[in-house]
């Protein structure tokens, strides 16, 4: 029995290696998202596009003007001669910010203590837009504390923040788990999908089911060499992000493989659940791939903050298997945590790996009928 | 023509028929349109914090009760020991801990100087970063208030020169999030939809085994392209315009330009990715394998399309790749002309590397559909 | 007077890497002909076939068909030929009727000429109260019968059946066979690859494939006389055996 199984899986691996294209995609694709991540993507802002308007052209606005060029966040490319220029400057969209100085800015400032400058950004990005005005503020505020050094506030408590777990803020440390956590998801769902639906679309799903292995046998021969390509992944992903971008793995090892096994395990149950829903290929397809793919990148914590969504939607989130396992895998890699601290999330996991499967189970047997 | 017509009026009958992918063309992507619009945000609010006080006066009181103030913090109970604190952070329960030292009053009236330590969870780096700037703009207005306090109020202080800054935030004053990403995520599912249809069209014919039998045919190259590719245009066209009504009936955003001009773009656009879905299509002999290639293109282009990161935070190198990702000009074309109302002269350059985009990508369909090998 | 040839098969040769699938055959088909083009699975026979109807190129010698070029005028050959492959290729997803009109539109005929061959076609079949049914819900031998008149439409002056009786009951088989005759005797040159060699016998003549080359080619009867035995099944066996 167990040597017929083992000439099934091995028929599968067959399969899946003959097809060149789609290997060179597997593996490359996580090497190429990785290293987009790390090098290419960040949701930190800097260089930013920034433009003049300076209605008083004196010796105060030219240092401040050099000031904010010389920041690394802004690059001041041009200057606009009117107000009615913004407009068309933001319309053309290269610039994201226009400063706008008063007239009679020195004057202003030495007489009447107080000068304005008018930020005025794109907000078609808000993101953007309020993350400008703040680091202008900053700079400004910290060159009003230059001119004023003399006075003081007199008394001072002084943050010094600790950044826990990533202490240079890079973004790669975030995106790692999170590509890790959709490659596994889509590949591990949408390949077993697939391979499902196409035996049931070619026939040969019934030609195997009145072979003499069972029915689990068949699916799990299938699921097989899929587990085996995930892990694989798996450790290119952590590879790379050890190697060349030092993201570390603080906790165990062991347990970071065991998890892992249990959320593609989990992912290829999905997969299977929904080779039992889909009759063709195409609607396996579309349900893995455009079904999967945004709730899977948005509503994980992968890129957007859950903490930030609207409740309903952070309620939606528990639903989704990745945002589990993007917090066991931060936990791991970056918090160094056990077991203790990830249970909840395992159980949870586990639990979606069961619910999925018994509904296959279910739903093949009323086929079956 | 009329080759093309039959050919069109049979891919329209198939789509219809098929009863199990009619929900998953056209609900699907409607409804995550409108349930994922509202995740996409980087807004960080309701920060968590909490607090260790081995102090317990007035001052460390004061501290906290700023915090508990401010709109971007939701302050919980406070922890006994740095231990506890630090097992919140690891089960992530908490997203910042201010750690008060003992004798802080005594030593900052003493001293007039004194440091706090804030734990923050960095992982996310940028979320990290900007809670920080909230932090230190409360601890600010706290040194303020305590300056106040302590000690009268002198001339000194209104002596200071200030130089403010005022932030105007044009086209969308609320900084409303969905107004920015609700027509990216429209062209995400409409460029999805699209590639991945045609992606998988002409392939499945050749598993089923019809492409064969259309090949002994004396069908020209280009009526067979046009005709699988028009129906899928027209789809995409149905599915940006039920979308731009959602986008403005349910999320209010606006549509500042010229809606024509919208679509004027999306239908060079559509051509452009359905000619890159069929040439996918003629290109692999599985829909498992055309789609496993239309996902990668489809991961890549839009992580760096710019709809959820900045391009201009990407190094130059990047930056440049992204002028041959398809996405990056329609999110950049979609929301110049919905939001800040750009008119044809604004994209001519965007309007103009589509259309070349689109006579290769469709030479290269027509080139790779081989009805002899 | 010489009959005219429709297919004329020089030399031709096919290669995939080093495997040769078809090896320098040569042969000719006559108008109105049966021509049965027998031979084991792998012989290459579906090979020689696909390159006759245009769709793969030969890599050496030359083949015409209806008195094209089948490498350099493909396109030309294809408007003269009918094909009907093993592989059932109707769209499942269409009826009867839209089957038709598809496969008639991208033949080129007009509006009123598709009515009329689809009134005519569902009448012979008397498929009149399927017509509007999918092809996909229909038996087997029904939908092989739709296919060969579909490969009839644009009435090609030879059509190319690929084994096109696979996986049927011998009543089907033989009400498929009549479908053939009757074709056959209206002047259409019949293309037909099988390996059922009762079939085979249906035939005017026949070519005998092995290992990608023709071992043998004549009229039933003569092949029997020649290998002296009394059943194609005969002739067949000892061909293979005398490979071997």
């Amino acid at each position: 029995m167990f040597k017929r199984f083992k000439g099934f899986v091995n028929k599968e691996f067959y399969h899946i290696f003959r097809d060149k294209r789609s290997m060179i995609i597997l593996f490359g694709m996580p090497i190429v998202q990785i290293l987009l991540f790390g090098f290419a993507i960040t949701n930190e802002i800097n260089n930013v596009e920034v433009a003049i308007l300076d209605k008083s052209a004196d010796s105060e606005t030219e240092v401040i003007i050099n000031k904010i060029n010389a920041s690394p966040y802004f690059n001041i490319e041009s200057e606009v001669q009117s107000e009615k220029e913004i407009g068309e400057v933001f319309r053309k969209g290269k610039v994201k910010a226009v400063l706008v100085f008063e007239k009679d800015f020195a004057n202003n400032l030495q007489v009447l203590n107080q000068a304005n400058v008018q930020v005025i950004t794109d907000a078609t990005d808000p993101n953007t837009a309020n993350t400008i005005s703040n680091y202008v503020q900053s700079i400004l505020q910290h060159h009003s504390e230059e001119i004023n050094l003399q006075n003081e506030v007199p008394y001072k408590v002084e943050v010094r923040s600790q950044m826990f777990y990533n202490p240079e803020l890079k973004s790669v440390f975030n995106f790692v788990p999170g590509v890790m956590t959709v490659i596994l998801m889509l590949v591990s769902a949408m390949m077993t999908s697939i391979s499902i639906t196409r035996e049931k679309e070619q026939g040969t799903m019934e030609i195997l089911l009145v072979s003499p292995l069972k029915p689990i046998q068949v699916v799990v021969g299938k699921v097989f060499p899929y587990i085996f390509l995930s892990v694989i992944n798996a450790v290119i992903i952590l590879l790379l992000g050890f190697v060349v971008f030092q993201v570390p793995v603080e906790g165990s090892l062991v347990l970071l493989a065991l998890e892992s096994v249990l959320f593609i395990i989990t992912a290829l149950s999905l997969g299977v659940l929904i080779s039992t829903i889909a009759a063709t290929q195409q609607a396996a397809l579309m349900i893995s791939l455009m079904g999967l793919m945004l709730p899977v990148i948005l509503l994980s914590g992968f890129i957007f903050p859950i903490s930030s969504m609207p409740v309903p939607l952070q309620v939606l989130s528990n639903i989704i298997p990745a945002k589990w396992f993007i917090i066991i895998l931060k936990g791991i890699m970056l918090k160094g945590v056990g077991i203790a601290f990830l249970w909840k999330e395992t159980l949870v996991l586990i639990a979606m790996a069961l619910v999925f499967i018994g509904i296959s189970v279910k739903k093949y047997k009323i086929r079956l009928e | 023509m009329k080759t093309i017509k039959y050919i069109v009026q049979k891919e329209i009958k198939q789509i219809m028929r098929n009863r199990g992918m009619l929900p998953i063309i056209f609900v699907m992507p409607l409804l995550q349109l409108i349930i994922l619009s509202n995740a996409a945000t980087f807004e960080v609010n309701n920060i968590r914090i909490s607090y260790i006080d081995n102090d317990q006066t007035s001052i460390s009181r004061e501290l906290i009760s700023k915090f508990e103030a401010s709109e971007y913090f939701s302050v919980s109970e406070m922890y006994r020991s740095k231990k506890d604190a630090d097992d919140a952070l690891k089960k992530g329960e908490i997203d910042v801990v201010l750690d008060i030292p003992r004798y802080f009053e005594r030593d900052l009236v003493r001293n007039k100087h004194n440091s706090l330590a804030v734990y923050l969870n960095a992982i996310d780096g940028a979320k990290a970063g900007v809670e920080n700037v909230y932090l230190n703009q409360v601890v600010r207005d706290f040194n303020r208030k305590i300056s106040l306090e302590i000690i009268q109020p002198e001339d000194k202080m209104l002596k200071q020169m200030n130089i403010l800054s005022i932030p105007s935030f044009w086209y969308n004053e609320t900084l409303n999030y969905k107004t920015f990403m609700v027509p990216g995520i429209l062209v995400l599912l409409v460029t999805m939809l699209s590639l991945f249809l045609s992606g998988m069209n002409i392939v499945r014919e050749k598993e089923i085994g019809t492409l064969e039998q259309i090949n002994v045919t004396p069908i020209k190259k280009h009526q067979f392209i046009i005709g699988k590719l028009f129906p899928f245009w027209v789809l995409g066209m149905i599915i940006l315009t039920v979308g731009l009504i959602i986008a403005r009936l349910i999320f209010n955003v606006p549509i500042v330009g010229n809606i024509g001009l919208i679509y004027l773009f999306t239908a060079v656009y559509l051509l452009v990715i359905l000619g890159m879905g069929l040439f996918i299509s003629n290109y692999t002999d599985t829909q498992q394998q055309a789609m496993f290639i239309a996902w990668f293109f489809m991961v890549v282009f839009i992580l760096m399309s710019g709809l959820f990161t900045p391009i201009e935070s990407m190094p130059d190198w990047a930056q440049k790749i992204t002028l041959l990702n398809p996405i990056r000009y329609f999110v950049e074309v979609i929301r110049m002309v919905m939001l800040k109302g750009s008119g044809l002269g604004d994209i001519l350059w965007q309007f103009g590397v589509m259309s070349f985009f689109a006579v290769v990508l469709n030479a290269l369909a027509v080139w790779s559909y081989r009805k002899t090998n | 007077m010489e009959k005219e040839k429709v297919v004329e098969v020089n030399e031709l040769t096919k290669k995939f890497g080093d495997f040769t699938a078809v090896d320098h055959i040569s042969f000719d088909v006559y108008k109105g002909e049966i021509f049965g083009f027998l031979g084991a699975n792998g012989a290459g026979k579906t090979t020689a076939m696909k390159m006759l109807i245009g769709i793969s190129n030969p890599t050496s010698g030359e083949a015409r068909v209806s008195h094209f070029d089948v490498h350099h005028q493909a396109e030309e050959v294809k408007k003269n030929i009918g094909y009907m492959s093993q592989k059932f290729s109707m769209y499942d997803d269409l009826t009867i009727r839209e089957n038709i009109k598809f496969f008639g539109g991208i033949y080129g005929l007009s509006r009123k000429h598709i009515k009329e061959k689809t009134a005519n076609l569902i009448e012979e079949l008397q498929l009149q109260e399927v017509a509007d049914s999918l092809v996909g819900s229909l038996p087997l031998g029904w939908k092989q019968k739709l296919a060969f008149m579909v490969s009839l439409l644009h009435e090609p002056r030879i059509v190319f059946l690929d084994e096109p009786t696979g996986g049927v009951d011998p009543i089907t088989r033989r009400q498929f066979w009549e479908l053939i005759y009757a074709e056959a005797n209206k002047g259409t040159t019949i293309f037909v690859t099988t390996h059922y060699m009762d079939e085979a016998e249906y035939c005017d003549r026949v070519s005998i494939m092995v290992e990608g080359k023709i071992e043998a080619l004549d009229t039933p009867k003569k092949l029997k006389q020649s290998f002296k035995t009394d059943s194609m099944n005969g002739v067949f066996l000892k061909l293979a055996r005398n490979v071997e």
